[in-house]
């Protein structure tokens, strides 16, 4: 039998063995220098990224902790350089309910916490007890409108004008992301949709509401419904707003979607088609489940941008988490503590905008199946 | 709907003509397929043969003549269509797996939800034929894991799981690597000599030599020749057929 030489082994044909890398790829210090050190650019940008971080982040660890006060009365019971965190520790209660009645505020407090289990289900899908929570996620709803506005079943009725802080950011956040995400799909759906009335309705509706800033809807629905609405018919500012919010994110929703329907070929339904199942089928099992993985990138991007958008509310007289923050701000007790209140707010927002990401992330390889056409 | 005891006829199409536009794809076709007949359609790429088959599956609408299949006329009725497409299964040159879907998700979901079979019966039913195709050990994975002749073999166990009457295959093997034609070809032969009702658009002639009961030649949206596989590759009438063997077996 002929033997190969390759340097200065010899094998025979088809025996040729594995060998190990000739770098250690796993190694830390070259991971380093594959990634910071790379060439004279990536060096210099490692360098001056080095240097930025040292110039910031010093700095404000000296301003947010080390010289910072963080238990006073008012701006002037701050005597050290850095931040005056008072406004926020003694108002911290408004920052979350706004102005609840403060005895019933622990429905509030419950409300969050069912919030939380309704939504470890559909988050998670491997938690224990995964039925009996979904049950409880599909009734979340009605508990959650019993607990917050309550007025039946023993409850004192809250006027929603009272909701504030992150309470308010959270329900207008929620509530407009869980509605968007199905009216956007309905809406995707519709515009490609063989019924030509349908489809007009559905275009005319996205380009409608895409081509409107949310400010102009917003006051639409607080300052112009009331005048097209019979005298005396009235009816609540915040569920006008949700209205508009979810709309509005709908409309964009609508088109990532799109975009992912788009990207499902033609196969996959005549495949179903061929299978025997209904054009409904077809679209639930097969083509809605690929076209939105697809869509998650845009889809939590639309939930993000909703997120950000309810501190627009503030213009038509709704305080959300910042709105509480800037009506302090006026506070003759607090003046000139923005940044304070702005960084403040700014970590919560950060806290919910980065675990979306990262959970849209976490599904998306979750879903790898290995496909790539 | 279906009358087939007094009726052998699996397909019978009469002068079946279609459009894509103003372009005929379909100039008058007759066709009849017996019960258990394997039938290999050929001819040059744009001669209407994809478009014939999916037909017979109502994936493309025929505008003029009738469609018979298993005892229902394909109609506009979307319950006739239905019907049929209980009743034909088809493979696919790009295969068409679900790619969001285990190899055994694949196979099950269509008998699960046309068929109304429970969860466990389904999956009884495709283990064993993706056991019948020789990949019962790749159930758990997804298509995107497996080879091109490994996930052919599957879209042809997925649509073997819905038990049809009639096999519809549409270049199963065209878009193969060559050492991977061999294994689908094995797996349409050994269903062929299980007496399965058989259409398939191929250029693989030995396959046509090897199973079937007649070879159909189209060319421009007719039926130009349709003979038993011996006459037609070795005395061929129509010279536009000539041409057409002369150019594929010669090499």
């Amino acid at each position: 039998m002929s033997v190969i030489t390759q340097g200065t082994r010899q094998h025979q044909p088809g025996k040729n063995p594995s060998l190990p890398p000739p770098i250690n790829t796993e190694n830390p210090l070259y991971w380093v220098r594959k990634n910071l050190f790379n060439s004279i650019p990536d060096t210099s940008l490692t360098l001056i990224s080095l240097y930025m971080i040292w110039l910031i982040v010093p700095g404000f660890v000296d301003w947010a902790f080390l010289d910072a006060d963080f238990f006073t009365d008012d701006r002037f019971g701050c005597t050290s350089d850095g931040a005056c965190w008072g406004l926020i520790t003694s108002r911290w209660d408004q920052f979350i309910f706004g102005y609840f009645p403060r005895e019933e505020r622990w429905r509030v407090v419950l409300c969050f916490f069912l919030l939380a289990l309704a939504m470890s289900p559909v988050l998670y899908d491997k938690i224990p007890y995964r039925r009996p929570l979904l049950v409880h996620t599909i009734c979340f709803p009605v508990i959650a409108f019993w607990l917050l506005i309550g007025g039946f079943l023993g409850l004192e009725a809250v006027e929603t004008s009272r909701f504030g802080g992150l309470m308010l950011t959270l329900v207008l956040g929620i509530t407009g992301i869980t509605l968007s995400l199905p009216i956007g799909i309905l809406l995707a759906l519709g515009r490609r949709s063989e019924m030509a009335g349908v489809r007009v309705i559905c275009v005319f509706f996205i380009e409608f509401i895409r081509g409107v800033p949310l400010i102009t809807l917003l006051f639409m629905a607080s300052v112009m419904l009331p005048l097209f609405l019979p005298p005396g018919v009235t009816f609540d500012t915040l569920l006008r707003v949700v209205i508009m919010v979810t709309l509005f994110a709908s409309a964009y929703m609508a088109e990532v979607i799109r975009g992912g329907l788009q990207a499902i070929p033609t196969g996959q339904s005549e495949a179903a088609q061929a299978l025997g199942l209904s054009n409904w089928q077809s679209l639930r099992l097969i083509v809605l489940p690929q076209a939105l993985k697809i869509s998650i990138p845009g889809i939590v991007n639309t939930f993000i941008g909703l997120y950000k958008d309810t501190t627009l509310v503030v213009i038509i007289g709704l305080l959300d988490l910042l709105g509480v923050g800037t009506a302090n701000l006026a506070d003759a007790k607090w003046l000139g503590l923005s940044s304070e209140v702005y960084v403040f707010v700014a970590v919560i927002f950060f806290i919910a905008c980065f675990s979306m990401s990262r959970y849209s992330i976490f599904l998306e390889n979750k879903l790898n199946t290995g496909h790539k056409s | 709907m279906t009358n087939g005891s007094t009726d052998s006829l699996a397909i019978q199409m009469t002068d079946v003509h279609k459009w894509f536009g103003s372009f005929h794809v379909l100039k008058a076709i007759n066709l009849s397929v017996q019960d258990g007949e394997r039938i290999v359609i050929c001819g040059p790429s744009g001669s209407g043969k994809s478009t014939l088959i999916r037909c017979i599956n109502a994936l493309e609408e025929h505008q003029q003549g009738s469609i018979t299949v298993v005892g229902t006329e394909l109609t506009n009725d979307v319950q006739n269509i239905d019907a049929v497409r209980r009743e034909v299964g088809m493979v696919f040159q790009q295969f068409n797996l679900f790619p969001h879907l285990t190899v055994l998700e694949n196979c099950m979901l269509a008998p699960m939800w046309v068929r109304h079979m429970p969860k466990k019966d389904a999956e009884e039913v495709a283990m064993r034929l993706l056991e019948r195709v020789k990949i019962p050990e790749q159930a758990l994975k997804y298509p995107g894991q497996l080879s091109g002749g490994q996930q052919q073999r599957v879209a042809i166990a997925r649509s073997l799981c819905m038990n049809p009457k009639v096999m519809l295959f549409d270049e199963p093997t065209s878009a193969l690597d060559p050492e991977m034609i061999k294994e689908v070809l094995d797996a349409m032969i050994e269903l062929a000599q299980g007496g399965m009702t058989m259409l398939c658009v191929t250029h693989e002639m030995g396959f046509a030599k090897t199973v079937a009961d007649r070879v159909i030649f189209m060319d421009e949206g007719e039926i130009i020749e349709e003979n038993e596989p011996e006459e037609f590759f070795n005395n061929p009438q129509n010279d536009r057929t000539k041409m057409f063997l002369s150019q594929i077996l010669d090499h």
